[in-house]
């Protein structure tokens, strides 16, 4: 068999990080160039936006409400830079939520439903290797998706409001630097929040072939927990769950910034997603593949 | 060497039933291997531990020599492979289907992708059709565009699944020049099918699944020789005739009444207008075996047989398969 001969070491001579990184950008391609999830983006961009105008138009100082976000309004009319971290809490309930859910549930369910999976482990793109790509692809999702909502509210805020020197939630006020240092580091904390979402929507999109399915019962768990986590009765579980951590990004806008919050956050958000990402390749790893 | 090897391959479902049941699959190198079955005997499920996509309950399987689902990694690329139907994402293109493709093989070299997604379109005719969505394919370009995803690399074995599954005539004999291409090129190819006549014409072996087993698996003249052929007489006085036959040690001799002119024995008329005994037609039959068919004439006449018609028939290869398969539809559980 010469052909066998040829056919496997020329296999093995292309090199497996350049391929499997071809991979990759082939599925990020596949991800951000899909009108769904293009529109999914938009969407994230324009509420920022509608944040900021409508607090331009209404008064400086509304009223009611509770929770981190409000400290925030607080501020904001003092400093444009605050709507970033108005706009990441508010689009952190629901919004964010959602755009991770969808990538991160239709990412193997979608492939069962199309039938594509099979012919990619036909392939074979491996089933380890495929699920690293599919997790890597939601997790940068996620990071953009962040991105999107913290410049465009960076940019909204800057023409709508004054901008200088921040003043934090402590009454300490830093240098503008400063605080966009501060920003970058609580966008990157929420990209962590979203990657462990991720990972948990992995998990649950390996058991089904209907992404739908899968996506909402990320949603469902998302609403759940954030309930659960509203209930005082209920309020030993707060810290385990999966949604608990995600505002404590205000612990990085204070002097001395709290660090103990912050580590317990990433902590969290670290276990979820070893916890699910496990979960998720155990089951992919050994499933009959049906569809 | 075997490109396709099983043994003991069994898959049970979780819910108990027995999918596929202890079968050895022998697959010559350079052969085209009809895998036949009615709908429901276990082929796709075999196909599908064979390509790794399923865990095997009992058994080992082997592609070109390479045990599944352990050595998936190392093998497969040199395996094309179509199951149940062609799969792509409707909202990308045909060629951006097959880069996508192209792109998830860890052994296909990127410089060349451009060249091979276009030659394999090429070669199933799409290259007209390259640009265009993959939602508005028909399903002859979607069965197509499969194939030409199984031809993206040189392969040495290509495992079609049912490929003219919902075809009309004229993709049929596309599909199935196709086919005939690719077993040109010294590819092995084995197919799966629920018809017989679409192996016949282009396999050189065959595997029968029923309920799960592999009731036969050999070359096609072997196929032919399972089958007996069989004398018939037909006479005013078939129970002589019989007898003659039955002397002469032919197996099975027996008395066919009634439709000798029906010429169809299914044709529901042997309780019809030719009444058994008198001077209605009737015929005795046996198994030929190794006597000569002009002997058993002569010694007929010799006996004092009026013999009217003589005839020896060999079943179809329909008849056969229907033999192995059973009649109808038997899928259990």
């Amino acid at each position: 068999m010469s052909a066998a001969d040829v056919s496997v070491p020329a296999g093995h001579a292309v090199r497996p990080v350049r391929s499997s990184l071809r991979f990759f950008t082939a599925e990020l391609r596949l991800v951000f160039l899909r009108r769904r999830n293009l529109l999914l983006l938009a969407v994230t961009a324009v509420f920022p936006l509608v944040i900021g105008i409508a607090l331009r138009l209404a008064s400086p100082h509304p009223q009611g409400g509770n929770g981190a976000g409000v400290a925030f309004f607080n501020q904001l009319a003092g400093n444009g830079v605050f709507l970033t971290f108005i706009a990441l809490s508010t689009l952190l309930v629901l919004i964010l939520p959602v755009v991770v859910a969808v990538v991160a549930g239709d990412s193997v369910a979608g492939e069962a439903g199309y039938g594509t999976l099979r012919y990619l482990l036909a392939v074979p793109a491996g089933r380890t290797r495929l699920l690293a790509v599919k997790y890597g692809a939601i997790v940068t999702f996620g990071l953009a998706a962040t991105f999107i909502v913290s410049a465009v509210a960076l940019v909204a805020g800057a023409a709508l409001f004054p901008v200088g020197p921040v003043t934090l939630l402590s009454g300490t006020t830093v240098s503008l630097p400063d605080g966009l240092l501060r920003l970058l580091f609580v966008t990157l904390y929420v990209a962590a929040a979203m990657a462990a979402l991720g990972a948990i929507g992995l998990a649950i999109s390996t058991l089904t072939e209907h992404a739908i399915g899968a996506i909402a019962t990320v949603m469902i768990l998302v609403v759940a927990s954030e309930v659960v986590d509203n209930v005082p009765q209920l309020a030993a579980a707060g810290p385990y769950l999966p949604t608990h951590w995600w505002l404590s990004f205000d612990a990085l806008l204070r002097v001395p910034v709290d660090t103990s919050t912050l580590l317990r956050g990433l902590l969290s958000f670290a276990v979820y997603a070893l916890l699910f990402g496990a979960f998720a390749w155990a089951r992919f790893t050994s499933a009959d593949v049906t569809s | 060497m075997t490109a396709i090897s099983t043994s003991g391959l069994t898959k049970r479902f979780r819910g108990g039933q027995l999918a596929v049941d202890h079968i050895d699959l022998a697959v010559p190198d350079g052969s085209v291997y009809g895998f036949l079955g009615p709908n429901g005997s276990g082929k796709t499920t075999t196909i599908r531990m064979l390509l790794g996509l399923a865990f095997p309950t009992a058994g080992q399987a082997a592609l070109l020599e390479v045990p599944m689902p352990a050595g998936a990694t190392q093998v497969l690329h040199r395996v094309g492979s179509l199951v149940e139907g062609p799969a792509f994402y409707p909202f990308l293109t045909g060629s951006d289907n097959l880069a996508r493709y192209d792109a998830a093989d860890r052994t296909a070299d990127p410089r060349t992708a451009r060249a091979r997604i276009e030659a394999a379109l090429d070669r199933v005719g799409l290259l007209s059709a390259a640009k265009k969505r993959y939602r508005n394919y028909s399903l002859g370009m979607k069965q197509r565009l499969a194939i030409a995803a199984g031809l993206l690399r040189p392969r040495e074995l290509i495992i079609l699944d049912e490929p003219t599954n919902g075809l009309d005539p004229q993709g049929t004999r596309e599909v199935r020049a196709l086919i005939r291409q690719i077993a040109a090129d010294g590819t092995t190819v084995f197919v799966s099918s629920h018809l017989l006549a679409e192996v016949e014409q282009i396999c050189t072996h065959v595997g029968v699944m029923r309920t799960g087993r592999l009731v036969f698996q050999g070359s096609l003249p072997e196929l032919r020789r399972t089958g007996a052929a069989r004398v018939t007489v037909q006479t005013a006085d078939p129970e002589a005739a019989a007898k003659v036959l039955a002397g002469l040690g032919l197996a099975g001799a027996q008395v066919d009444a009634g439709n000798a002119h029906a010429g169809n024995a299914h044709a529901g008329n042997a309780h019809g207008g030719n009444a058994h005994g008198g001077n209605a037609d009737t015929e005795a039959s046996a198994v030929l075996g190794e006597a000569s068919p002009e002997q058993v004439c002569a010694e007929l006449v010799q006996a004092g047989i009026g013999v009217r018609g003589f005839a020896v028939t060999s079943p179809s290869l329909e008849d056969l398969f229907v033999g192995l398969t059973g009649e109808g539809f038997d899928v259990g559980g």
